[in-house]
């Protein structure tokens, strides 16, 4: 079966601004979209430039956008993608490094600026584990599974429009921490969310959701945050 | 090129690196390079649990989780090391949720363990135990992220995406490493007083494998170029179940749970092989339990795969508790397998051998063990050795906890003993120099590509699941061929930004260099122990063979193979059956 990949390109020093180039390939029957990457890397054009890693969904390195849709490469079937055409574009509102990678810095820096770590109450026993029990450790299902690949964050709206938005990634790891019954403050992770470009950006247009290689949903994770700080005033 | 100064430089951000960041920072300056992005690190790939006997579902004591490890390693693996690695790890998992890590939990609020391949009670002679730690089948993923978080909370400088091209070891003393920072392209130079490896392992050199395509063995290249042998590199495992064609891996906790191995006609063939334990017996014995089927003809539709069929746990379960197993089948497999078996295949897992080390992570230069100063190694890139020839399932995170906090540990009491710092060899950042200019110059005919994927096949036919004396006398002739053809190879990226062309020549380099050493031992070594099974030695040779394989390479190929005794120090030698 042949495609034809229309591929962002944009060489740093060489050219002002991205172009598109085409690659025709017989795609294999099981071929993902990075398999078709790796052939025309291999094979096509060595200068071809993008992330990857562990090749089945769990690194988060390949996000990208496919056919307008913010997918990982590795696990989009090309057989799944409709027309001859398939579109690879990096992911939108970063600053593109070159052709599919872009610079994560300012994506990381939110999800750091959370505080994306526990914060115990007291001192753990010594000798064996703090207990939890499965009603409180199923709170972090839906959130823990983040992959830090970024597809939610680049597709929201919200983050296009205030650039100093937290954006849903990190607003869905504050949630995985504030929800953990192992966790003691809450309220100091709440202040950092309760910010002006923080919980209160997000209008619940769920593009992250719809985004999420993983199927989680961040704005279903922002709602619950937004409650939180209701109830409790901060 | 940029001069760097850090007390301790950390090179990977797994596991076993980040443990060794954790305990080292706040008594020293710590920095930790890593050719990808951390929580992209292959760690994170790890699914079905870590090994330890805390007794929270069932009767369990370390010394059953150290006998296991002995018998499943057969009897290659040093015991000493191997006690150290049972022992503490319960107060490892212990610190480790500590630390926040996300485990699955009992109705009693404790850390839910399942059963997996070779961990059973009774000194092997009573039922599974279920002893693998788990945080449903994303163990991996949720032990890296929060280590990597623990790190940000105190501080630790990363380096992302710099590759490493250089280690400097002059004299049985290191100086730093030299690195590529990807994004920008230039190099840097990181003088250290002491260097720690956590590199990862070196199974991508096989064509169907489970590794990530950053898990390239550059670590174990890079002891070989500054004449530093490698053990028991010829012992690399097949995982039984990756997922046919591509080989991602199917957690060994599928059969766990009570998974199925079916050939063509139905059989759980596995009765001719293990009848004891069946699909749970180690993971040598069940590979080659598959490849025996799918050689004999009775794969599914004669084909290279069997089946791995889950249906009767129910879909409950295997959404509860192998979620990702599940996603897994429907994206890559287009199989949902609660409703239909998973097509499966041995795929190439896991590095058993690697850079000596003893339990504290310091580098061994030679059979006497002398530490080459101020290098140190944890994880799968070292080998202490905790695997032996064959390594049981959820003993790698394990190791890469435990020996990654024990040698942070060792470091940091090595900073506290006020050592000072080497310089910089005048010659070395001209060679990582050369090293990078020969490539990003190359405009020669031969491809990278082409002679990657030759590599990768002749490896799977020649080093497979099982070996022969003529197979291996091939893959040396191959080995000298494609680096022969490597002196001419030409790249089109000439560019200094994020070129991934120079990476993946480099990374073919470093593959074609510590292939050498997996075939020399591989050859040498005439008998079959857990992962190396030779079809023209099928018996382990314990009055010939039970010792470890050292190995030192020169520039030119040659490889000089060096031997040392295994520590035996509770178990003798037996039979190994399941």
């Amino acid at each position: 079966m042949e495609r034809i990949f229309r591929v962002y390109r944009y060489q740093p020093g060489q050219e002002e601004r991205g172009r598109y180039q085409e690659y025709r390939v017989e795609v294999g029957t099981s071929w993902t979209v990075l398999d078709a990457l790796g052939y025309i890397k291999g094979e096509l054009d060595g200068t071809l430039t993008y992330r990857r890693s562990c090749r089945h969904g769990i690194c988060g390195s390949c996000a990208m956008t496919i056919n307008g849709h913010n997918r990982l490469a590795c696990e989009t079937q090309v057989k799944d993608l409709k027309g001859d055409r398939i579109e690879l574009e990096p992911l939108r509102s970063f600053r593109v490094i070159r052709d599919l990678v872009v610079d994560m810095g300012e994506f990381y820096d939110r999800y750091e600026a959370v505080k994306p770590f526990l914060m115990p109450r007291g001192a753990p026993p010594t000798d064996r584990e703090r207990l939890q029990s499965p009603e409180d450790r199923r709170k972090l299902d839906g959130a823990y599974e983040c992959i830090l690949c970024g597809c939610c964050t680049s597709s929201c709206p919200s983050f296009w429009a205030d650039r100093k938005f937290l954006g849903p990634a990190a607003l869905l790891k504050a949630y995985r921490y504030v929800f953990d019954s192992r966790d003691q403050d809450m309220g100091e992770r709440l202040k950092i969310v309760n910010d002006p470009h923080g919980l209160w950006r997000c209008h619940t247009i769920f593009n992250c959701a719809e985004a999420c290689p993983k199927g989680l949903n961040p704005t279903r994770a922002i709602g619950a945050l937004k409650r939180e700080v209701v109830k409790r005033r901060i | 090129m940029e001069y760097h100064r850090h007390e301790v430089v950390i090179v990977g951000a797994g596991i076993a690196g980040l443990s060794a960041a954790l305990e080292v920072q706040g008594s020293a300056d710590v920095a930790v390079l890593s050719k990808i992005f951390p929580t992209r690190s292959h760690s994170t790939a790890a699914q079905g649990g870590t090994a330890a006997a805390l007794g929270n579902m069932e009767e369990d004591h370390w010394e059953w989780h150290w006998y296991d490890t002995v018998k499943g390693s057969d009897f290659l693996g040093d015991q000493d090391a191997q006690e150290v690695l049972c022992r503490e790890a319960p107060e490892v998992i212990f610190a480790l949720e500590h630390l926040g890590v996300p485990w699955s939990r009992t109705e009693s609020g404790r850390i839910m363990q399942r059963p997996f391949g070779g961990h059973f009670s009774q000194f092997g002679k009573g039922s599974p135990v279920r002893r693998a730690c788990m945080v449903a089948d994303r163990n991996g993923h949720a032990i890296l992220h929060c280590l990597y978080e623990q790190c940000l909370k105190r501080g630790v400088r990363f380096y992302s995406e710099f590759l490493v091209v250089t280690l400097m070891v002059r004299e049985g003393r290191c100086h730093g490493v030299v690195a590529w920072d990807v994004a920008r392209g230039d190099l840097h130079v990181f003088e250290a007083k002491a260097v720690m490896f956590g590199t990862g392992g070196y199974a991508s050199a096989w064509q169907v494998n489970t590794n990530c395509l950053a898990n390239t063995g550059d670590g174990l290249a890079l002891v070989l170029e500054v004449g530093l042998p490698l053990e028991d590199m010829e012992f690399v495992q097949f995982h039984p179940t990756g997922i046919y064609p591509s080989g991602i891996l199917v957690t060994e906790g599928a059969r766990g749970e009570g998974g199925y191995l079916l050939n063509d006609r139905g059989e759980r063939f596995m009765e001719r092989y293990a009848p004891s334990k069946m699909e749970v017996a180690p993971r040598d014995i069940v590979s080659r339990a598959e490849q025996t089927e799918i050689d004999e003809g009775r794969g599914i539709g004669g084909k290279g795969y069997v089946h791995l069929d889950l249906r009767h746990l129910g879909k409950k379960l295997i959404l509860e508790k192998l979620p990702q197993i599940h996603e897994m089948g429907v994206k890559f497999a287009g199989v949902d397998c609660t409703e239909a078996p998973l097509p499966i295949l041995p795929t190439a897992h896991y590095a058993m051998g690697g850079i000596p080390t003893n339990v504290d992570g310091e580098v061994l230069a030679d059979e006497k063990g002398t530490v080459v100063e101020g290098f140190f190694a944890a994880g799968e890139c070292a080998c202490v050795s905790v695997h032996g020839a064959n390594r049981l399932g959820t003993n790698s995170t394990l190791e890469c906890a435990v020996f990654g906090r024990r040698t942070g540990r060792r470091i940091r009491r090595y900073m506290e003993a006020g050592v000072e710092y080497r310089g910089v060899p005048e010659e070395e950042p001209e060679r990582a120099q050369k090293k990078v200019a020969d490539i990003l110059e190359a405009r020669g005919p031969e491809r990278v590509s082409r002679l990657r994927a030759e590599l990768k096949e002749s490896m799977t036919k020649n080093m497979g699941v099982f070996r022969t004396g003529e197979g291996m006398r091939e893959q040396v002739e191959k080995l000298r061929e494609l680096r022969e053809r490597y002196g001419r190879i030409g790249i089109t990226d000439h560019q200094k930004v994020f070129n991934t062309e120079l990476e993946e020549a480099l990374e073919l380099g470093h593959a074609l260099a510590f292939c050498d050493v997996i075939v020399a031992g591989g050859l040498a070594r005439e008998e079959s122990r857990g992962a190396h099974a030779r079809k023209d030695f099928p018996k382990r040779d314990d009055a010939k063979w039970l010792k470890h394989t050292l190995a030192w390479r020169s520039e030119d190929g040659s490889v000089r193979l060096g031997y040392k005794p295994v520590a035996i120090t509770r178990f003798q030698p037996e039979e190994r059956k399941y």
